[in-house]
């Protein structure tokens, strides 16, 4: 493990040996990874372990609103609406988190206070990653003085296509120092990534830098999450804990809304990474309607009929 | 090769009869079909046989559905409904077969009830936009306010249709989405084959998807999970026949304060009255400020 470690930091000294390192990794075969994927989402879950999936897959959900038309009232109800996600049932979990943009981190802390709901802001000129590196920087400090527990970056697409791996790696590194003791997760938009391999690359990129997280997708981008796409990703934070020792969590974020698909994720996770990723802290769905499908699966498992939308809140 | 030797090597096109959910005509969730036998009991077709989870989809279907069909406006219904019977009237031999077949009616039976359930399309299309006009109306109050009451749709309809294959299941249809329900039919469990060919009709006639929804399959399967779901409005029990069982059915489509109808003898040739609409209708009454 020390020579794997050693090997590790050997890598990062110069961009020549970053892109020999990333480029030496196994290239992913795309259609033996996507068979996989299709086929655990086949599994079939139900009654008591379909009950444990879905609060698991509640405790899991970073309840996101990441509008230009977000208002401190909109961000207020989504912070209550994490806290007590079913206000007819007690027995509901919190969600993980909500996720806001940076300005918006002062009303969700008003209303969260010390309720054990984390706050995620994204920043880093977040989605297109398009600003110079100390104005980031100042958008990362931002949020971490107004009070985010978590820090969701975006890396320098635009970079990392052209093969300036060294300087995505630099900048996830002092985004990282940036965070203090926010935990960062890094967002790679894998639907502008092109291939699998990339993926692979840009995961153990990251990784390397010091993510905490990784991140498939600012949700801004189509496709956003898919199961191939995460499977990519746990097979590399699998991989980089036997190298490393280290875990990292895994978040697939966009268009992940029914409870069906969470479950199919949930399965994923369990039979790729293993079952130490099965917990809020290593793994995230990136989610805002997935919320209301859980709560109306998990409302028909307790009281025998179907759910409407009407009995849950709008947002 | 001959014209005989060909008809000979012919092999046969049978059709596979499947759902009628959100325009689509999927199989059952389930993979379950059941056997429907002529009625001399000889094999008639292959039927799927819905699930409670086809029933889930078929209910999300006709709430997609119910903004957009009820805001139409109600000229438009009536245009489509009319469609509706104008496209039936074009397949009518082929109704007729498959009500003799079903039933074992004769030639001149299955005419009559091929044209009253046409004539019945054209019956409720005519009330799509005038049904308002008889139960609103202005209201004379005491104060400067005009006040009028207008009806509208209640949203998702479940209905459990009737035997009577064609009639049956268009008497019960046709109101329910004329006055802008949208709505999910567990269509008769002996005869389900011209509910099939409705839903053919139904969709290539302007109707759009997820207006209506058909199940085949065993009502007294997927009639409770109808009744019980929160996000269905309305509930006709016309077919069941089982006054305990309708009890049951009633008794719980009383959490979210369905609209429910209860099944009553009634024949079906004669001309209805308008309750089959005025069930699932709910009042809306506005007061508006008059100017001095």
């Amino acid at each position: 493990m020390n020579s794997g470690l050693s090997s590790l930091a050997d890598a990062t000294s110069s961009d020549a040996a970053l892109r020999r390192f990333l480029h030496g990794l196994p290239g992913v075969d795309q259609v033996g990874a996507e068979q996989r994927a299709a086929g655990l989402g086949t599994r079939s879950i139900k009654t008591s372990a379909k009950e444990y999936a879905i609060d698991l897959a509640i405790r899991m959900v970073d309840l996101t609103t990441l509008e230009g038309m977000d208002t401190p009232g909109k961000v207020r109800a989504l912070s209550a609406k994490a806290m007590r996600p079913d206000p007819a049932d007690q027995t509901c979990p919190h969600t993980a988190a909500v996720c806001v943009y940076p300005d918006m981190v002062g009303f969700a802390r008003e209303t969260l206070g010390s309720s054990g709901v984390n706050i995620a802001a994204v920043a880093t000129a977040f989605p297109s990653g398009r600003a110079a590196l100390d104005i980031k920087l100042a958008d990362v400090q931002d949020a971490v003085e107004a009070g985010a527990d978590e820090i969701d970056m975006v890396i320098d697409r635009g970079a990392f296509l052209s093969g300036r791996y060294l300087e995505v790696f630099e900048e996830i590194v002092a985004v990282r120092a940036a965070c203090g003791d926010a935990h960062l997760k890094v967002i790679f938009e894998t639907g502008e990534l092109q291939t699998y391999d990339n993926v692979r690359r840009v995961s153990w990129l990251a990784m390397m830098a010091g993510a905490h997280f990784i991140k498939t997708s600012t949700g801004k981008v189509q496709p956003a999450a898919t199961l191939p796409v995460t499977l990519v990703m746990l097979e590399a934070v699998r991989d980089y804990r036997d190298v490393t020792g280290q875990m990292v969590g895994v978040k697939p974020a966009g268009g992940i809304r029914t409870s069906k698909d969470a479950i199919k994720y949930l399965v994923m996770v369990n039979e790729v990474a293993g079952p130490d990723w099965l917990s809020p802290d290593w793994f995230r769905f990136g989610a805002s309607t997935l919320l209301n499908d859980l709560l109306m699966q998990r409302t028909k498992m307790k009281t025998g009929r179907y759910s409407g939308p009407d009995y849950f809140t709008l947002d | 090769m001959t014209e005989s030797e060909m008809t000979e090597t012919r092999i046969d096109v049978r059709k596979t009869y499947k759902l009628y959910i959100g325009g689509d005509f999927p199989r059952s969730e389930s993979g379950r079909t059941f056997i429907v036998n002529d009625s001399s009991g000889k094999f008639l077709a292959n039927m799927s046989q819905a699930s409670r989870k086809d029933a889930r989809d078929a209910v999300q279907k006709a709430r997609g559905a119910f903004g957009g069909w009820s805001g139409r406006t109600a000229y438009n219904r009536a245009q489509i409904l009319y469609r509706v019977a104008e496209v039936m009237e074009g397949r009518r031999d082929q109704f007729e077969a498959e009500l003799r077949q079903a039933e074992g009616l004769t030639a001149a039976k299955a005419k009559t009830y091929v044209s009253a359930a046409i004539d019945r399309w054209v019956w409720y299309a005519g009330w799509s936009d005038k049904i308002a006009q008889v139960t609103g109306g202005a209201n004379p109050v005491a104060g400067p306010y005009f006040n009028h009451s207008a009806p509208e749709p209640s949203g998702v309809i479940a209905i459990v249709a009737p035997k009577g294959p064609l009639l049956g299941l268009v008497s019960v249809l046709a109101p329910v989405i004329a006055t802008g329900n949208t709505c999910v039919v567990v269509a008769s469990e002996a005869h389900p084959v011209p509910a099939i060919t409705l839903a053919e009709v139904m969709a290539t006639s302007d109707l759009p998807g997820g207006v209506v929804n058909l199940l085949t399959g065993s009502a007294a399967e997927i009639a409770p999970w109808l009744a019980s779901h929160m996000d269905v409005n309305g509930i006709d029990l016309t077919g069941i026949t089982d006054p305990d069982r309708a009890r049951d059915l009633e008794a719980s489509a009383a959490d979210n304060l369905k609209r429910v109808r209860r099944p009553r003898p009634e024949d079906l040739l004669a001309t209805p009255d308008l309750t089959r609409m005025t069930t699932f209708l709910e009042t809306k009454t506005v007061w508006h400020p008059m100017g001095i």
